[in-house]
């Protein structure tokens, strides 16, 4: 693929020139693929959780316990999402604007959670906050809980998505460099005056670009929000762990249902994304 | 940090109900009692309204038994506790959240009702799986959940220890080289018995699913008779489902009258039905004699009687390096 497009590159000044064979049974590799492997399955949840009908779908998402994990999916989202922009406008902010020693060894600590399987994050807060765990005692004395409630839930939420924010904005603030800042900087500009009215501008498209990201992944994370949640129905499950326990309880019918709401909340922060990409692009 | 903690304490003051008595337990569970708990619940409560006078929830939480009492110790605020094991409520004895003499609590060894480790097998059962015997037969796929996670997965490989030591009279290198046969024909070992369950009805995988007697009538009669069989060894092992009040939970919160009119109801008649209408076997006359047409007559060795209990079983077995993991190599 790599060699087809870089001799089109190569051999054409315009963009129009007709392509080798090759290249056109690639082009058409990957839409069968992309077909086969993305929009299938995509289609499939969609078309099967409606399978009974809308009434049906309806009745199965209204189901206090599918209601109730759709509402703490929100919820979740709700709290995350903000936090993290917070955090990852500041930790941007930090590392482009400034140098200092340990910048790099910074730089890769906001990436830790990207590399770092989320089921190893659940198992970790376990491990710190647990009753057993490190600060779990110390918590407990003060009568605070925080395992298996939603506050658990909100903090490895937190923790696997921290990075999103932050690393969108980092490329494109380093590209930018500092001159603006310092242009408003000389004409008398305080540290708010030029966050508001000369980074955000700036930076806008990249941070609701990140923070759409961050929400898609808050939205769909399983693996780390498993093993904090104790699975409390009607109280500690989230919309992705419900999936599961429906299909478990051989209620495949609201499996899908559910699957498919969750599907569909994701392909509007997508389609939102590719809405803001085409904004970023030009 | 300390502004942060205190905001965190008011947060949980004003999320938890220190200050007014409780009107929801949480029932944490083994796996596959999902639907049992569901219809246990749905009657409870208004029977517990109508001698109480108020109107209270009970949560589920469902997962491996040991997988569920590591989380109570982790702090998961499970007011009472229905495990398939002994050994995991002894856990938490240890770690006191439950009474040292927690099975002198309630009656039958804290036990309110009992099943066995039986198959499923496909529709004719086309292996001809029978019997523990053909379990080590080449070819065989078998599906049970980990007994290193899930109470239910123990029972089988105690089920499966206990014909064996029958079998081969207590010739330890034969009792071994059979149970060696036996895991090397699990391709997939599941950490609870419903997903061991999904793996088999709704994915398709393995000959014959090993889980309890209660779980596989009971899915026989939702996936449908025309696909799949039961079928009951001649030999089996007792197990007994144990339940508990977690004392440490419900002292800190008050809420020791709901859980324990909660677990006396499993033992009353209404109670007994339903676990009877789930396919447990029960203790009470009347639900005994309404439930024993589906029960097929098996000869049941106790843990104490193979293994010289649970306390021995614990360390002897199950303890890292003891005789299970001696026989459960693809793990």
């Amino acid at each position: 693929m790599q060699t087809s497009t870089d001799r089109n590159v190569r051999g054409t000044s315009g963009a129009q020139k007709p392509r080798s064979a090759a290249a056109w049974s690639l082009i058409g590799l990957v839409y069968v693929l992309g077909a086969l492997v993305l929009a299938m399955p995509l289609v499939l949840i969609i078309a099967t959780g409606f399978r009974n009908g809308l009434a049906a779908w309806l009745a199965s998402n209204l189901e206090p316990d599918t209601l109730h994990a759709i509402w703490l999916t929100v919820l979740t989202a709700i709290v995350v999402v903000p936090i993290n922009i917070v955090f990852g406008v500041c930790a941007a902010w930090l590392v482009t604007r400034f140098r200092f020693p340990g910048r790099r060894l910074l730089m890769t600590f906001i990436d830790i959670p990207f590399s770092i399987s989320p089921i190893v994050a659940g198992v970790v807060y376990l491990f710190l906050y647990g009753a057993q765990g490190l600060f779990g005692p110390l918590l407990e004395s003060f009568g605070i809980k925080i395992m298996f409630t939603v506050w658990a839930i909100f903090l490895v939420s937190l923790f696997v998505t921290s990075p999103f924010v932050a690393r969108e904005l980092i490329p494109l603030m380093e590209q930018q460099g500092s001159e603006d800042e310092e242009a408003a900087l000389s004409l008398g500009a305080n540290g708010w005056q030029i966050f508001w009215n000369v980074t955000l501008p700036n930076i806008k498209w990249a941070l609701l670009y990140g923070a759409l990201l961050c929400t898609a992944r808050v939205i769909g994370e399983f693996g780390a929000v498993s093993v904090v949640s104790g699975a409390i129905r009607s109280k500690t499950m989230t919309l992705p762990l419900q999936i599961e326990l429906l299909f478990n309880d051989f209620n495949v019918a609201g499996a899908f249902a559910a699957a498919s709401t969750l599907t569909l909340l994701a392909v509007v922060t997508i389609v939102a994304k590719g809405l803001l990409e085409n904004k970023k692009g030009g | 940090m300390k502004k942060l903690l205190s905001g965190l304490a008011l947060a949980a003051a004003l999320s938890s109900p220190v200050l007014a008595q409780p009107t929801d337990i949480l029932n944490v569970s083994y796996d596959i009692s999902r639907e049992l708990f569901e219809a246990v619940n749905a009657k409870f409560v208004p029977s517990y309204a109508a001698d109480a006078g108020v109107t209270v929830t009970v949560n589920q939480s469902h997962a491996g038994s040991s997988k569920q009492a590591g989380l109570i110790k982790e702090g998961l605020e499970g007011d009472v506790v229905t495990f398939n094991q002994v050994i995991d409520i002894d856990t938490l004895a240890k770690a006191e959240y439950v009474a040292a003499d927690w099975k002198a609590k309630f009656a039958n060894n804290a036990s309110p009702f009992y099943s066995l480790p039986a198959f499923l097998v496909r529709e004719g059962n086309p292996k001809a799986i029978n019997g523990w015997a053909d379990l080590a037969k080449d070819g065989v796929q078998i599906i049970f959940p980990n007994p290193k996670t899930s109470g239910n997965g123990r029972y089988t490989y105690l089920a499966a220890r206990a014909w064996a030591t029958e079998e081969y009279a207590s010739d330890e290198a034969k009792i071994e080289e059979y149970l060696k046969k036996v895991f090397a024909n699990v391709p997939v070992f599941e950490t609870g018995g419903r997903a061991a369950t999904t793996t088999f009805v709704e994915n398709g995988i393995g000959d014959v699913l090993i889980t309890f007697e209660a779980e596989v009538l009971g899915t026989l009669k939702i996936a449908g008779e025309d696909k799949f069989d039961a079928v009951s060894p001649a030999v089996s092992l007792l197990a007994e489902f144990p339940v508990a009040v977690v004392d440490k939970v419900v002292d800190a919160r008050g809420s020791r009258a709901i859980a324990e009119a909660y677990l006396n109801y499993l033992y009353s008649p209404e109670g007994q039905d339903i676990a009877g209408a789930f396919f447990h076997r029960v203790h009470e006359e009347a639900a005994v004699a309404k439930y024993a047409g589906q029960f097929p007559e098996v000869r049941l060795v106790t843990v104490e009687d193979v293994f010289g209990g649970w306390d021995k079983v614990q360390p002897e077995h199950f303890a890292e390096g003891g005789l299970l993991d001696k026989v459960f190599l693809n793990q």
